[in-house]
């Protein structure tokens, strides 16, 4: 079985690290730079960048950030955040990024997918979900960092976002975003369950039992954090510790 | 370390994650466009994004596949990435089969498409893996692989792997769900990795560092 992964999430607006309570109110943490640096000491196996003004603003301001990163940082880099053309595909790619991760612009013209899979590869490729539950229970895809709705459910959304050649899917509950209780269970096992790439759990890591249950529960293949690793209220060496310890399978370093 | 490192340049796209972690490791990139270019080099790169079909043609067309067939005649030190791990051997299946560079004698094959207990399992493999030695070769540890333990994991991207005819040139094997893939090849001073280093945290480094101390 392939190694869990521990990802670090940044989500960046302007030039700052930045953290919010239901991808909202946001706060200032720092500068992306230092704490990407850091983690990359602290032993993590992926990074996350998220621009998350970029749909707002029609474009991804990230490339500066990347192109610094990838001088000190040498891990596989997800970039997301106003991604609408094979073009923006490629300048982030250019800038030293593995994947890219599509959310808005996909939602409205589906047809990106399949063109930035194709020109690309899958692996390239990751599908962001920001998930909302409805009053029946399901589950509803929003775009433009949780701001807007897309009337898509989040299930299906999945399983055509694979279809059409998403290598991953990144699923963030907005519900549980910045609240530090735990991941939505039920959303997880729903999407990992319905698609065969892999799925990244985001949004609300507090403890450790959180980690376990999203890979236990969830059939999480990577976790991603942030609010607990910005904040300090855990390392990350001492989280791939404690997973270890727990009987998780993550990388020994 | 100061070093000057030769990449050869066939036209293949993202190379600023590699040429900063050469840096990074104290080495100067310099690109090669030409055969002098190549010839000259003390230690010559070959990276490779993208389809092994494609790559080829882009070798034959800037002149590379000559420049880099006889640079590695020298006994200098040569490293493939990657799909340029996989140029090394004589052919791939990658759409259709399309020569290689034949400098390490063996067949560029598609992953196995399942686990070793017949599960379905995707492809491309994508993530970490650990390395080991193949049962095969049994050494371990010299050149490339200085310093770098048995079970350490590299970050892999990839769909086909190489398959030397030669078990001695297969120095390391990574695990894919029970499966075992070529990882690194030698023959003499010719190096294949098809790992990323330059993805690998400090593993992937030491392998850069090992390379540029050849």
């Amino acid at each position: 079985m392939a190694f869990l992964r521990i990802v670090a999430r940044l989500d960046v607006k302007g030039a700052n690290l930045i953290k919010g309570v239901h991808l909202e109110g946001l706060r200032v943490i720092g500068d992306p730079n230092e704490y990407a640096k850091k983690y990359y000491a602290d032993g993590v196996d992926e990074i996350i960048y998220m621009d998350t003004v970029a749909s707002l603003y029609g474009r991804n301001n990230l490339t500066d950030v990347v192109r610094r990163t990838v001088h000190d940082v040498f891990v596989p880099i997800t970039v997301g955040g106003g991604i609408r053309s094979v073009e923006d595909a490629q300048e982030i790619l250019r800038s030293g990024a593995d994947k890219v991760a599509i959310n808005t612009a996909a939602t409205s013209n589906p047809q990106l997918l399949s063109d930035v899979a194709q020109r690309f590869g899958a692996q390239c490729l990751v599908l962001s979900i920001e998930a909302k539950q409805q009053n029946d229970g399901s589950w509803e895809a929003f775009c433009d960092n949780g701001r807007e709705r897309t009337g898509l459910d989040v299930i299906e959304w999945a399983k055509r976002g694979t279809e059409l050649g998403a290598g991953e899917i990144l699923l963030t509950s907005i519900d549980r975003e910045g609240t530090r209780k735990g991941f939505d269970l039920e959303l997880l096992k729903a999407v990992s369950e319905s698609v065969s790439v892999p799925v990244i759990a985001s949004g609300g890591m507090g403890s450790m039992d959180h980690f376990a249950q999203a890979v236990h529960q969830g059939g999480a293949d990577a976790v991603a954090m942030a609010d607990i690793i910005h904040y300090d209220r855990m390392q990350l060496s001492e989280i791939r510790t404690s997973a270890t310890d727990m009987n998780l399978n993550v990388r020994i370093l | 370390m100061s070093h000057t490192i030769t990449i050869a340049d066939y036209g293949v796209g993202n190379l600023y994650s590699v040429r900063s972690a050469l840096e990074h490791c104290g080495a100067t990139p310099i690109m090669a466009k030409t055969y002098d270019e190549v010839l000259a080099a003390d230690r010559l790169l070959l990276p490779g994004v993208g389809a092994f079909g494609d790559s080829m043609k882009g070798m034959h067309r800037t002149g590379m596949f000559d420049a880099v067939r006889d640079f590695a005649a020298k006994d200098r030190p040569l490293l493939g990435i990657c799909l340029g791990m996989q140029m090394l051997l004589s052919d791939s299946v990658e759409f259709g089969l399309n020569a290689g560079l034949d400098l390490i004698p063996g067949h560029v094959q598609l992953i196995p498409e399942t686990s070793k207990s017949g599960t379905p399992h995707r492809i491309p493999h994508v993530g970490w893996a650990p390395i080991f030695s193949p049962p095969e070769n049994a050494g371990w540890g010299t050149d490339l692989l200085k310093g770098i333990s048995q079970q350490t994991a590299f970050y892999f991207v990839h769909s086909y792997h190489s398959v030397p005819d030669q078990p001695s040139h297969l120095i390391a094997s990574c695990d894919y769900d029970g499966q075992s893939l070529g990882a690194v090849v030698q023959n003499g001073s010719i190096f294949g990795c098809q790992f990323h280093p330059e993805k690998s945290a400090s593993a992937g480094l030491t392998v850069i560092k090992n390379f540029l101390n050849l």
